[in-house]
């Protein structure tokens, strides 16, 4: 039991003085993956019942190749601040500490993993 | 935080049917939400008659008509009865309004009420609405000024006072912060909605002097930005006002100012 008044319990530690950026940078990426996400399909879509040298020698040509980096990069940018509303959303305490590491953690992991495989292709 | 399950003594009960009046030809059924936290009883749905031809044709009208003439024990709030006090709002047919401004030709069924969602009950369809209001305090609801004090009045422009139309009209019911998913999960700390469209009604006045100030106090994860544009707020709002709107143009000033 806490002797709070009510307007202590309202105003809590006050503002983070944070939110706008995160806010920000999932707008832009999400504008930014309107545009990759096409292109990446088209160029997957392009690659279906191809040959694996085909494939190959799709991805080492330069437009595919930047444009599966973007969308990886930018992708999993997005994938770690849109898994970070929800943690926020039902997660509290330590659990959600543990959980915005492990969202941090697994996008950035997969987004290396796939960077690797794509300049092993390319390169 | 998010609970997906009641706690026991939250389970809703069948109660008490109460008998059809006398000589009535125009019934309709209602179906209330009753608990008093007096007798530790779980909390039930109570089945009322109301006699039409002998009661005003809004829900509020018939909760006063059930309290007049079958069962004096039934509480709840109401004042103005014309939409402007705020006091009866509640959840009436699956959606949170004002019991005087919804019409029992509105619904079809069984009329079934009961307290605005997510909000501790005080008794019956009365929320606890202490927290909400101290959340309303923390905008500082009011014009703040720098300059002084001028010898008539503080002037504002046609266009500028235009500015305030369908903000200034909110009566604080609380129908649209308890119709806002991310006001149960996280309304100890999220503002929720009708603080909201408060805050961006003085951050908008162009008399008031601390719109910084007031910008830097909603900056916060959770402050400001648990708002998910979900729009339930818009939907439910009883004086057809826009939170969800007044909040996008917060979003948007925060932005402006930092990018």
């Amino acid at each position: 039991m806490r002797y709070l008044t009510d307007y202590k319990r309202a105003v809590g530690r006050g503002a983070g003085r944070t939110g706008t950026h995160h806010h920000w940078a999932l707008t832009v990426s999400a504008v930014g993956l309107a545009l990759l996400i096409p292109s990446f399909l088209w160029i997957v879509g392009s690659t279906l019942g191809k040959p694996q040298a085909e494939v190959m020698a799709t991805f080492a040509r330069p437009f595919p190749a930047i444009v599966t980096a973007l969308t990886l990069a930018v992708g999993m940018h997005h994938f770690r601040l849109g898994a970070a509303v929800w943690i926020d959303d039902y997660l509290r305490g330590t659990a959600r500490k543990a959980a915005l590491i492990a969202a941090a953690v697994f996008s950035y992991g997969a987004l290396a993993t796939g960077l690797f495989a794509l300049a092993r292709i390319a390169l | 935080m998010v609970q997906f399950t009641l706690p026991k003594n939250s389970t809703i009960r069948t109660g008490k049917t109460w008998p059809r009046p006398e000589g009535a030809k125009n019934v309709r059924k209602f179906l209330i939400y009753r608990w008093n936290p007096d007798d530790g009883q779980n909390p039930r749905v109570d089945t009322y008659f109301v006699d039409l031809d002998d009661c005003g044709p809004m829900v509020l009208d018939a909760l006063i008509w059930i309290k007049s003439k079958i069962d004096p024990t039934l509480t709840f709030r109401r004042s103005c009865r014309e939409g402007i006090c705020g006091s009866c709002a509640m959840n009436i047919d699956g959606g949170n309004t004002l019991a005087c401004l919804k019409g029992m030709d509105e619904i079809r069924g069984d009329v079934k009420i009961y307290p605005l969602p997510h909000m501790a009950v005080i008794k019956d369809l009365i929320p606890d609405l202490t927290h909400f209001y101290a959340q309303h305090a923390s905008i500082m609801p009011w014009l703040e000024t720098r300059t002084n004090r001028p010898a008539k009045e503080w002037r504002q422009s046609i266009e500028d006072r235009a500015k305030l139309d369908g903000l200034y009209e909110c009566v604080m019911c609380a129908s649209c912060s308890t119709a806002c998913p991310s006001y149960w999960w996280n309304g100890d700390k999220y503002l929720g909605p009708a603080a909201l469209l408060h805050a961006y009604r003085w951050i908008i006045d162009s008399r008031d002097e601390a719109t910084g100030e007031r910008l830097d106090q909603l900056e916060d994860p959770f402050k400001l930005y648990r708002c998910h544009t979900i729009m339930n707020c818009a939907k439910t709002c009883p004086k057809g006002l826009n939170p969800a709107k007044a909040i996008a143009e917060i979003k948007k000033m925060m932005v402006e100012r930092a990018v």
